[in-house]
């Protein structure tokens, strides 16, 4: 055995390598993002980022179908998308050991809710398995594997954030290599048409109960006798706030929450005076033990929201806490775009544009902040060309505003197509621009359709948006450059009047991709008036001081997005350098 | 043991972390480490708890309760104090980023004597060490996180060789001799407060 300090994530990638697994799929998304980057370090497993989650899922389950020990990972909100296929695949079942991975967030470090996807095993029908550190995570992914063969179902495991993201100390072993399984045609098993899919349901709720009696003596819900004066059954990261506060107290450490091991928490409760849930989020362990008919305290006494802690837990709990109140008046820092961001160019130019903007997920989102106020909604991946094509048609008639759609490259593949071709069919005036940065930004600069670029390193054919857009029947395609911020602007304000639809890609790399750094460029405080235009843009760099603007050469990197907007031409490239400024062709002052 | 690190999206805060939490293991103590991805990094303020000792459950700090809180900016210092338990140690960079809120004039900016001062109120035991600057000068601001660790290394209980192999082993081969004078310099500014 080798120690490794490996993340929840690293660990999963780890546990299904070990465990012989051939294919993985994902689509990126904060914190799950790590799992299919570091399986694909391991060259036996093929391995892809997918176009969405629905498809990572599919891709899996035909794995899995074929014979295959498969894997498909995503972030909470993504089981959203492959929901579908989800639930269709515990009727299904798993031929090849078939995992699915669900990365929650509460506390909502990344994400637009805190939603717990412990339900959706719950719901589904599906066992549910929760790693508490990074250790548990290499070690259920495995037991996850024989598990799904066994009993002919897929598994969810659920991470949070701090399961995922935090490091521990992992023993490895060497991998085991899972022959394939012979695949055998059945349809009355592998398609689910009513008449099949009726058999299945009575079928699947055999495999559960089965799986049931396991979760009663499986190493995984596990007691610790402590005090008899208070019980505490706690899952994942949770149950280590709960250990570091109550010290004394027995517990139930829950690592499969759902077939709820009901047995088992009796014979707790049974040991114990008082009964404590203590659990992330939804009180998902608590209803089941109420269930029972067991007296219990949890989400009357704890946080229903947020992440919990040690002192949240504290604090709720009435027990003494350390003195340590933050410090008041701190100013907030939102993260921003970053300096040299494509993205800024483009809100730059739609800036005092009177538009409904519906938005997006990804960097560009970011624009919702201040200087640029940039959009007016942002819902899910996707979104902003539906909702946009939605107020068009509940507005359009009477509202003299444009109705604009922004959305990044790779959100556009996930499934902006699918609203753009409605747009085009339901005759909108949806104005959609495409923020093409050639990479996934937000989660770290993941590959896509439009790079041509795979995760295991091939290049083949790149797909363009834009062609995309007239394939769908958009007439007007405009590509522009976001760098030439003037131009652009003229573009948008000229498609934006016509209130026609029109798809304009605006494309260029993104600054951290590319690492962009040309030498900084400068403020000539002779010529600048202090008219704000430049601080307008949103760039890191940029401040104003004592009446003038101010680049912080550390920070520049030397895109000249700057030097375009100003209007006195008091931005340069510093001396050394060999960088123009975008020149605009076709620009006119504000 | 008990690190918190903090500091602004970019300025090498995980690398720092993963340098303190390699080294833990490799001198055979149980460690975790937690910290924030995503959004955060776009130039918002991004933490890193680091916990190591005989047995490590929670991966996360709780406020009141940390041995050392080392910030990579003076505002992120000031956000995070409360972190710091009474005998804790405080090790800063002077270094200022502006939130964006603050240069699109948005938001006040926190004057320097006050952040001092209100530091000076919470932690007696406290280190202010010009990391950004010492790296500027050195010709690459990116080495900003090693002279901070060469600042605090002295407090870390590992030995010198230790920290060094650790660090050699986590910088890209090109970035080694830089580091290696990063560190050194660091050692040369700073003792345990
Ligand atoms: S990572 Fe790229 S896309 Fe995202 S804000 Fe930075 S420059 Fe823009
Ligand atoms: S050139 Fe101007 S806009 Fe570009 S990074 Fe530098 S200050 Fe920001």
């Amino acid at each position: 055995m080798t120690r490794k300090l490996l993340s929840g994530d690293e660990a999963v990638a780890r546990g299904a390598w070990e465990a012989g697994c051939r294919v993985a799929a994902a689509y990126p998304g904060t914190p799950s993002t790590e799992i299919l980057e570091a399986i694909s370090t391991y060259k036996d497993i093929y391995s892809e980022w997918s176009t969405n989650e629905k498809v990572a899922l599919e891709v899996a389950l035909g794995a899995s179908i074929s014979g295959a020990r498969a894997l498909a990972a995503m972030k909470h909100v993504g089981l959203n998308v492959a929901a579908d296929p989800f639930f269709s695949a515990a009727y299904i079942g798993a031929l090849g050991g078939f995992v699915i991975v669900t990365a929650d967030d509460p506390g909502l470090h990344s994400s637009q809710n805190e939603q717990d996807n412990r339900f959706y095993g719950l719901m589904a029908r599906v066992p549910v398995l929760c790693p508490s550190n990074s250790q548990e995570c290499r070690d259920y992914t495995m037991r996850a594997f024989a598990i799904s063969e066994e009993f002919d179902l897929p598994v969810l495991i659920r991470l949070t954030t701090r399961v995922a993201h935090s490091s521990g100390i992992v023993e490895v072993g060497e991998r085991t290599e899972v022959p394939l399984k012979p695949y055998e045609k059945k349809v009355t098993k592998n398609a689910i048409l009513p008449a099949f899919a009726k058999v299945r349901h009575v079928d699947l709720e055999k495999r559960i109960d089965r799986v049931a009696a396991l979760s009663l003596q499986d190493e995984f819900n596990r007691i610790e006798p402590g005090s008899v004066d208070l019980g505490i059954i706690s899952d994942g990261v949770c149950y280590h706030y709960a250990r570091e506060v109550y010290p004394d107290a027995s517990f139930l450490k829950l690592g499969m929450v759902w077939p709820f091991p009901g047995e088992t928490v009796r014979r707790f409760a049974a040991t114990v005076k008082e009964l404590l849930v203590v659990e992330e989020v939804d009180p998902f362990i608590e209803l089941q033990v109420r269930a029972l008919g067991l007296k219990v305290t949890g989400k009357d006494r704890l946080p229903r929201t947020n992440e919990m802690s040690q002192r949240a837990l504290r604090l709720s709990m009435g027990l003494p806490a350390e003195k340590a109140e933050p410090e008041t008046g701190v100013t907030a820092r939102p993260p921003a775009l970053c300096p040299g961001c494509p993205h800024t160019g483009i809100y730059f130019a739609l800036q005092n544009q009177k538009a409904f903007i519906g938005g997006d997920i990804g960097c560009y989102t970011l624009g919702v902040m201040p200087p640029h106020s940039g959009m007016d909604t942002c819902v899910d991946m996707g979104a902003s060309i539906t909702v946009a094509h939605g107020t068009d048609k509940a507005l359009g008639a009477t509202d003299q505003r444009p109705h604009v759609a922004i959305i990044g490259d790779s959100t556009f593949f996930h499934s902006g197509v699918t609203g753009l071709i409605n747009t085009v069919y339901n005759k909108s005036n949806v104005i959609t621009i495409i923020s093409d940065n050639r990479t996934t930004g937000m989660t770290g600069h993941q590959n896509h359709p439009g790079t041509g670029q795979t995760l295991m390193g091939s290049f083949g054919t790149i797909i363009k948006p834009e062609e995309i857009a007239k394939a769908c029947g958009v007439k007007t395609v405009v590509v522009v450059d976001p760098y030439k911020v003037k131009e652009t602007r003229k573009v948008v304000r000229e498609l934006l009047a016509k209130k026609e639809p029109a798809v304009i890609v605006n494309r260029r790399a993104c600054a951290l991709h590319i690492r962009l750094h040309n030498p900084p460029f400068k403020v000539d405080p002779e010529k600048c008036d202090g008219c704000k235009t430049c601080i307008r843009l949103g760039c890191p760099a940029l401040s104003f001081d004592n009446g003038k603007a101010h680049i912080t050469a550390t920070t520049c990197v030397g895109c000249g997005m700057c030097a375009d907007v100003c209007p006195e031409g008091a931005i340069s490239a510093s001396p050394k350098s060999n960088v123009q400024s975008p020149k605009s062709s076709a620009g006119s002052p504000s | 043991m008990n690190i918190l690190v903090c500091g602004v999206g970019g300025q090498g805060v995980l690398l720092f972390s993963d340098i303190i939490s390699n080294l833990a293991l490799r001198n055979g103590l149980d460690v975790k480490k937690s910290e924030v991805h995503g959004l955060a990094q776009r130039g918002g303020s991004v933490t890193s708890h680091i916990r190591f000792g005989p047995k490590v459950y929670s991966p996360l700090i709780e406020e009141g309760t940390a041995d050392a809180v080392v910030a990579f900016e003076r505002l992120e210092a000031l956000r995070y104090v409360h972190f710091l338990c009474p005998s804790g140690r405080l090790f800063y960079d002077s270094h200022r980023i502006d939130p964006l809120p603050v240069s699109i004039g948005t938001a006040e900016r926190v004057p320097d004597d006050q952040i001092e001062a209100r530091l000076a109120a919470r932690a007696p035991r406290r280190q202010m060490v010009p990391a950004f600057k010492t790296a500027l000068e050195l010709g690459n601001v990116r080495v900003q996180n090693t002279v901070m660790l060469g600042a605090v290394s002295s407090c870390l209980g590992f030995p010198d060789e230790s920290i060094k192999q650790s660090l050699t082993e986590l910088v890209k081969p090109a970035a080694r001799e830089l580091n290696l004078k990063a560190f050194a310099v660091g050692q040369a500014i700073s003792a345990c407060p």
